[in-house]
């Protein structure tokens, strides 16, 4: 009476979903690099030709565009305990200045 | 090699045991993998997000000035560029011009550049692949923009920048500085901020605190400080990924407490028959702590995959949305594949491990009594 | 041989329902043999087995099993008698609901590690023993009461034990499957094992088979034959 192992099954299971993943994890990652890279050095070129401070993530404000470049009062408006207006504001930190 | 064949048999008895309720231990390991998969696509994504932005800002200027004024970003004199320069180790200083537009119809924000040379007319605009998809008017080809004064300003499309570079370019409209000016009213002495290029890179911040001691209402940013920003952005413990963490950990203990509160009575008398069978304490612990296992390792294994999967192929549809906020503009952008395995080891051991203890915790006090409790 | 040497069992030991199941039992019993344990209930014959059978510990005395004295054994090595020379058949069989008869039987043998399929034949042959082989990949709920004894029966043997425990085996039986039982009992006798038996029942302790019965009341030994 052929009985499969239970064990077998879920070991079965767990071994084949460790190798699907250890493949993803080690060798996707060089398999799309060289189209990945061409892409990449696009950017980059166009980060230095236009002399580019930051990345185009969160456009509703002038903080949350360029959070390198926002002095440490507009993130507050017009006062410092003013609530946030944008979603992504409370969560973009204002830069750390040097010496403050 | 008995030691091997005794966990086996744990393992046979524990799935036979959890077959009997398929429903529910279904829905428990599909929590499992829900949770894991959230943590996971979290930590794949601003961990991916994190090197780009690191690779691409190295490019970066290698300091800016801008000038403050009562504490607020203020237009920088041009004159600031001519004294910059005469300091030694600078070897250039060029203008930036830039800055915001805000759309009506669109309600977006873009980013408006000039630059020189500009290769297009003044009349000619390179933007955005953003740009075109949101702008959304039916001129096809054109731009219009209302200027300071309140003229309107038709600029022609010369040219888009790829899709692929959407990530920093996006919301960039492009322009000749005479355009910027005519559109935005920037005096002719002044500039948004200004570029500074040094000689030797390791004398830049001496060169910056020159800077701010010959023009004390200036800022340097360096491009360490850039890079500083983000990566602290993306990080595991800024405030973006904690509250898109928040959620599953605390999904994760809920779970983990109702496991951890105690046998059902069923499952108390199954465990006085089997060791009135002749299993000892250490075979019961051994056999719980397989039945978690069981779960959490295919779980983890599943949800790690799927995250994977969801943040590197498909990509990362559920992040737009949280990402997304209140900007109608979000850039398509397709993620290098770069996982810190170290961060994975972290999730499986915080995961795994302490799934399967909580399933052997309520086990202990009835695993150690004597069995012929079965008998009366 | 099995000794009890003054053994007491007090449960819930200073608490209001404080229960002393045995009082002093002093007995021995050879190998080989057929014992009935007779008694009303409450007469102390279950907490009898548990203790023979190393389920419990006596509250004072001991118990020694060809010489080896059991009482003060760590956990770990009383499990290892009773799983390798005790098999219980309880009064309510006591089987693992949702899992299969054969999974069953094998049960017991899961912590030794022996090779599977030298296990899944083992079990297979008990069986066919007990007549129930055609039943062996079914969920052991939907096997008659009778049928589950006799499951309960070959899980008792799978490790091949010396001694046979049954706490009221014909309890829920009627007469023709009684005998059966009985003669069951009687097959294993024959193999060499020792038969320990609790009954009120008549039909048990008055059978031929039997070589020896001792009858409790109120926890103490008040009659042997």
């Amino acid at each position: 009476m052929p009985l499969v192992r239970k064990s077998d099954l879920w070991l079965a299971l767990v071994g084949a979903s460790a190798a699907v993943l250890l493949l993803l994890l080690l060798a996707h990652p060089a398999f799309v690099a060289k189209r990945l890279r061409e892409k990449q050095q696009e950017r980059k070129g166009l980060v230095r030709e236009l002399q580019l401070t930051d990345l185009c993530l969160f456009t509703e404000a002038s903080y949350t565009r360029h959070p390198t470049q926002a002095d440490l009062h507009t993130p507050f408006q017009d006062h410092p305990m003013s609530l946030e207006h944008f979603p992504s504001g409370s969560v973009v930190m204002p830069p750390h200045f040097p010496g403050s | 090699m008995k030691w091997v064949e005794r966990q086996r048999y744990f393992v046979d008895f524990t799935l036979s045991s959890l077959g009997r309720r398929k429903g529910k231990n279904a829905s428990l390991l599909l929590v499992y993998t829900l949770i894991v998969f959230l943590v996971s696509s979290v930590m794949f994504f601003s961990s991916a997000l994190r090197k780009e932005a690191l690779t691409l800002l190295d490019e970066a200027p290698e300091m800016i000035v801008q000038r403050t004024l009562a504490g607020r970003h203020e237009l920088v004199p041009l004159r600031y560029a001519k004294e910059i320069r005469g300091i030694r180790g600078v070897r250039s200083v060029e203008a930036r011009l830039w800055g915001y537009y805000y759309h009506p119809a669109s309600r977006s924000n873009y980013t408006v550049m000039a630059r020189e040379p500009f290769e297009h007319g003044d009349d000619e605009a390179v933007v955005g692949d953003g740009v075109l998809r949101t702008w959304g008017t039916s001129s096809g080809n054109q731009l219009t923009l209302r200027s300071h004064s309140g003229e309107a300003i038709v600029l022609k499309i010369a040219e888009t920048f790829s899709a692929s570079s959407d990530l920093v370019a996006s919301d960039l409209i492009l322009i000749s500085e005479t355009a910027f000016r005519r559109l935005t009213g920037l005096p002719e002495d002044f500039a948004t901020d200004l570029v500074v290029v040094v000689r030797n890179p390791a004398e830049c911040q001496t060169i910056a605190e020159k800077i701010n001691r010959m023009l004390p209402d200036t800022r340097p940013i360096l491009r360490e400080e850039i890079l500083r920003t983000y990566a602290s952005l993306f990080d595991w413990r800024s405030g973006y990924v904690i509250v898109l963490l928040s959620g599953a950990v605390l999904a994760f203990f809920i779970f983990a407490w109702d496991k951890a509160t105690g046998l059902s009575a069923e499952e108390r008398a199954e465990i006085g028959i089997l060791k009135a069978l002749g299993w000892d304490t250490s075979d019961i612990l051994g056999m719980k702590f397989w039945e978690g296992c069981v779960v959490s390792l295919i779980g983890f294994l599943a949800g790690t995959i799927l995250a994977y999967l969801h943040v590197f192929f498909a990509p990362a549809p559920l992040f737009a949305h949280a990402l997304k906020g209140w900007a109608i503009l979000y850039p398509t952008f397709e993620l290098n594949p770069s996982v810190d395995l170290y961060q994975i080891g972290i999730l499986f051991f915080l995961t795994v491990f302490p799934y399967a203890f909580v399933t052997m915790i309520p086990a202990w006090r009835v695993a150690i009594t004597d069995p012929d409790e079965v008998m009366r | 041989m099995i000794e009890l040497l003054n053994v007491t069992k007090t449960y819930n030991a200073g608490k209001q329902s404080e229960f002393t199941a045995l009082k002093g039992i002093d007995l021995a019993f050879d190998a080989n043999r057929v014992i009935v344990l007779k008694g009303p209930s409450g007469s102390g014959k279950t907490s009898l087995l548990s203790i023979v059978g190393c389920m419990a510990r006596p509250t004072s005395g001991r118990v020694r099993i060809d010489g080896r004295e059991l009482t003060s054994l760590p956990e770990r090595f009383l499990s290892e008698v009773r799983r390798s020379s005790f098999g219980f058949v309880f009064q309510s069989y006591h089987l693992i609901k949702g899992m299969t008869v054969l999974e069953n039987v094998m049960i017991p043998a899961y912590p030794i590690g022996v090779k599977r399929r030298l296990l899944k034949e083992r079990a297979m042959a008990l069986l066919e023993k007990l007549q129930i082989a055609s039943k062996a990949v079914q969920d052991v709920q939907t096997l008659s009461g009778g049928e589950q004894q006799r499951v309960a029966i070959a899980r008792a043997l799978i490790n091949s034990p010396a001694f046979i425990i049954a706490d009221e085996p014909t309890a829920h039986l009627d007469t023709d499957l009684a005998r059966e039982l009985m003669a069951i009992l009687a097959d294993l006798h024959a193999e060499g094992r020792t038969i320990l038996i609790a009954s009120h029942d008549s039909l048990v302790f008055e059978s031929e088979i039997v070589d020896q019965v001792v009858e409790l009341r109120d926890g103490r030994v008040v009659g042997h034959c």
